[in-house]
């Protein structure tokens, strides 16, 4: 079976930098296109032709393993020339800035250029001063627009819809891109989002971007369709934020219990890498209502879905 | 030595002179280096033979400005401003007067270092320079530096620069010794742990952008107990640089209980908001950070009922190298002196702020504080004075501005009233063509 591409979606933009901006059509469209790419994946032949001759950087100044490959497979199953760039072991070190480097990259020419970065604003400052396209793929604690879409995607394939479902968002939304880009996203198709966390894990005025604030797990839980968990650094768990990781597990931590609080047939996300035994139990990271091995696989299409939408915008000759 | 300047008589001006509370039409006449007189119908009376006479209609003679914060990197980082280009900035600006900071490289701590830069400051530059010294040697909040030495050697007041001096004992001790010499300590107010990993006010707007906030309790605290040293020591204490309610409310308190306290605000937080970051525009990155709207309201109106008692530039030179990087890694900092008037003037057309009142802030006040002889026309006084045409529209181009960096929020910016004039001791330094 051949699975011709269909949707002649376009995106209305040269970079995709983050969720902000972007209407509800963008979104569906995106996802719509998606969709044909969970399909390609599922069979042997995943190749198609649509990035044939282009170039694409993944530049990466923190590091990823994850998001990395998945934007990997992604333009190469599109068939793109994919360069890996992990800036955190080289040019930094020699003192090069990033403004430097997006520079001298551009020299080369690439027509898609992916990137994370551990500050926010560094993907948006880059793309003021290179050609091609300009995915982020995380900029400190600002956005990561493509996790956000997986997340959604993965949502709407389990759930039929994301239109007024309960998202309950949990764990250290302060320092977390992947709570920003799910809250704007989740809000612009009109889900509602609660955030639960210690009081010392919430950025100031949180409430402002349109989410109920929870400090208790079985408050923030109540009828909740989707329980999306978020990792927490060990650095932040001395006692700096929170007090010990016994402590954040013990009301924080999902596990069998916790998850009862949700509605019985509530799905369980997790942006990965996993800690488990520190935000997430085992049992419930591996059990029948988690989604987490699912997010990984629509990563993959999303990715290859933007960078697809991208592309289309890019010049021909 | 240039020989000296012809007498000028700067006729038909609108006179405005907070130092006597004057905002009328008039006279202004200088000759020798000093202000003969300021009054109506001057000519009536003769001026002396060569006096060249400037027709001053529709606009406004006021005393230089006298820029109490302002970062100079000489010695030490010239490549970010010198006495030289600061003195230039300064006089296309309307500033006749530059208050620079003890924070250069070697800090300002020795009576030495404040003798070169006076020295250097009488060999290039084009308005008078007064160095502040620092509070503690190295600015490093340990130990207090040499408050008496270095007042005589000639630095008219005392503070760690953009650093807060975090110990209370060492604090309490500097300002104990500072009222022996009356001596002014001026004190920047950031608890540094409360700020902590913070690049911007704390609030809705840095969480949708994703940076990590400075809540301007980190100032008011640090402000607090300063002002219950002050309560303590009796010294002279000046709040460096004021931004929120908040700490206005501190103020307001110590004022009242009639401390001997006064207090400065920038420019920038008078006239800018957190908004104005956008995304992520590193020439707003400032210390203290720039504020919320209510916040920069009620400085205006501290300013205006005389609870502030100084406006500066807070002019801190930043070269793109350190500005062109993500906003959690730029430096801080905004140049300032060249703009800060046509930037206040944005308040008075605004209907914010009388004219006096920003004067008064911007020259009189400043002078007072530090026991300066300019701040005002008052004849027998220096003529250090500036004509300013109040009205004139203009866009900031920053490749005009004078100074060695280009760091200015002003960039491209409208605005209205600019000086056309700047007089120091008598000298014409500045004409706008």
């Amino acid at each position: 079976m051949n699975i011709a591409p269909k949707s002649s979606f376009v995106l209305s933009r040269r970079h995709l930098l983050g969720i902000e901006g972007l209407s509800s059509e963008d979104i569906a469209g995106l996802l719509d296109l998606a969709e044909e790419f969970v399909a390609l994946n599922r069979q042997i032949e995943k190749k198609r032709a649509s990035l044939r001759g282009r170039t694409q950087i993944n530049l990466f100044f923190e590091a990823s393993t994850r998001t990395q490959s998945s934007f990997e497979l992604a333009g190469k199953r599109l068939g793109a020339d994919v360069m890996n760039m992990s800036v955190g072991i080289s040019a930094m070190r020699k003192g090069e800035t990033l403004l430097d480097t997006a520079i001298t990259l551009n020299a080369m020419r690439p027509d898609i250029l992916v990137v994370r970065h551990h500050a926010s604003g560094a993907v948006e400052l880059l793309a003021q001063k290179v050609d091609g396209s300009v995915i982020n793929a995380g900029d400190g604690a600002h956005e990561h627009p493509t996790q956000a879409l997986l997340d959604a995607l993965t949502i709407r394939r389990n759930k039929g819809r994301i239109e007024r479902l309960i998202v309950a968002i949990c764990g250290d939304i302060l320092h977390s891109r992947v709570a920003r880009s799910n809250i704007l996203l989740l809000n612009t198709l009109g889900a509602r989002v609660r955030v639960v966390a210690p009081s010392t894990l919430l950025p100031a005025g949180v409430e402002q971007l349109g989410v109920e604030v929870c400090r208790d797990m079985r408050e923030g839980l109540a009828d909740a369709d989707i329980v999306m968990m978020l990792r927490l650094q060990r650095e932040r768990m001395n006692g700096s934020l929170v007090p010990s990781v016994q402590e954040y597990f013990h009301y924080y931590g999902l596990d069998q219990k916790k998850l009862g609080y949700a509605k019985p047939d509530a799905l369980v996300m997790h942006p990965g890498p996993m800690n488990r035994g520190v935000e997430i139990d085992s049992s419930v990271a591996d059990g029948a209502q988690s989604l987490i091995r699912e997010q990984v696989e629509m990563g993959v299409a999303v990715r290859m879905a933007v960078l697809e939408a991208l592309s289309r915008n890019l010049p021909n000759v | 030595m240039l020989a000296d300047p012809r007498p000028i008589l700067l006729a038909n001006a609108r006179i405005v002179d907070p130092s006597r509370d004057l905002d009328e039409p008039g006279d202004v006449l200088i000759a020798d280096g000093v202000i003969r007189d300021a009054r109506r119908g001057i000519r009536a009376s003769g001026v002396p033979e060569g006096t060249e006479t400037i027709d001053c209609r529709g606009r406004v003679v006021a005393p230089g400005l006298v820029d109490m914060r302002a970062f100079v990197g000489e010695p030490g980082a010239e490549h970010r401003e010198t006495l030289a280009s600061a003195s230039r900035a300064a006089a296309a600006g309307g500033v006749t007067t530059i208050v620079c900071q003890p924070e250069t490289t070697p800090v300002i701590d020795d009576p030495a270092i404040v003798d070169f830069v006076l020295r250097r400051a009488r060999d290039t530059a084009i308005v008078h320079v007064h160095p502040m010294a620092a509070l503690t040697k190295g600015l490093g909040g340990q130990e207090m530096a040499e408050i008496g030495l270095l007042r005589a050697s000639g630095a008219v007041a005392f503070t760690d620069g953009a650093r807060s001096v975090t110990n209370a004992q060492v604090m309490r001790r500097a300002l104990t010794y500072a009222r022996d010499f009356d001596a002014l300590v001026v004190h920047h107010t950031e608890d540094p742990d409360l700020i902590g990993e913070g690049v911007m006010n704390e609030g809705a707007f840095a969480t949708r952008l994703g940076l990590m906030g400075i809540p301007s309790a980190a100032e008011t605290i640090m402000l607090e107990r300063d002002l219950r040293l002050v309560a303590l020591t009796g010294s002279r204490y000046h709040a460096a640089s004021v931004t929120c309610r908040n700490s206005l409310e501190v103020l307001r308190r110590a004022k009242e209980a009639g401390l001997p306290v006064t207090a400065a605000a920038s420019i920038n937080h008078l006239t800018l908001n957190e908004i104005d970051i956008g995304s992520y525009r590193t020439f707003f990155k400032l210390t203290p950070p720039l504020r919320a709207e209510p916040d920069r309201a009620s400085l205006v109106a501290a300013l205006s009922s005389g609870l502030i008692d100084v406006v500066m530039s807070d002019h801190n030179p930043q070269d793109v190298e350190v500005k062109r990087l993500p906003f959690a890694e730029a430096a801080a900092g905004a140049i300032g002196i060249e703009t800060m008037l046509a930037a206040g003037l944005r308040l008075v057309h605004g209907g914010e702020l009388s004219l006096l009142v920003l004067f008064k802030a911007m020259s009189t006040r400043p002078a007072q504080l530090l026991g300066l002889p300019g701040g005002t026309l008052k004849p027998g006084a220096p003529a250090d004075l500036i004509l300013v045409d109040p009205e004139a529209p203009w866009v900031l181009d920053p490749a005009g501005l004078k100074s060695k960096c280009k760091n200015t929020p002003f960039d491209e910016a409208k605005l209205q009233g600019r000086t056309v004039r700047t007089i120091v001791g008598g000298r014409t330094v500045y004409e706008y063509v």
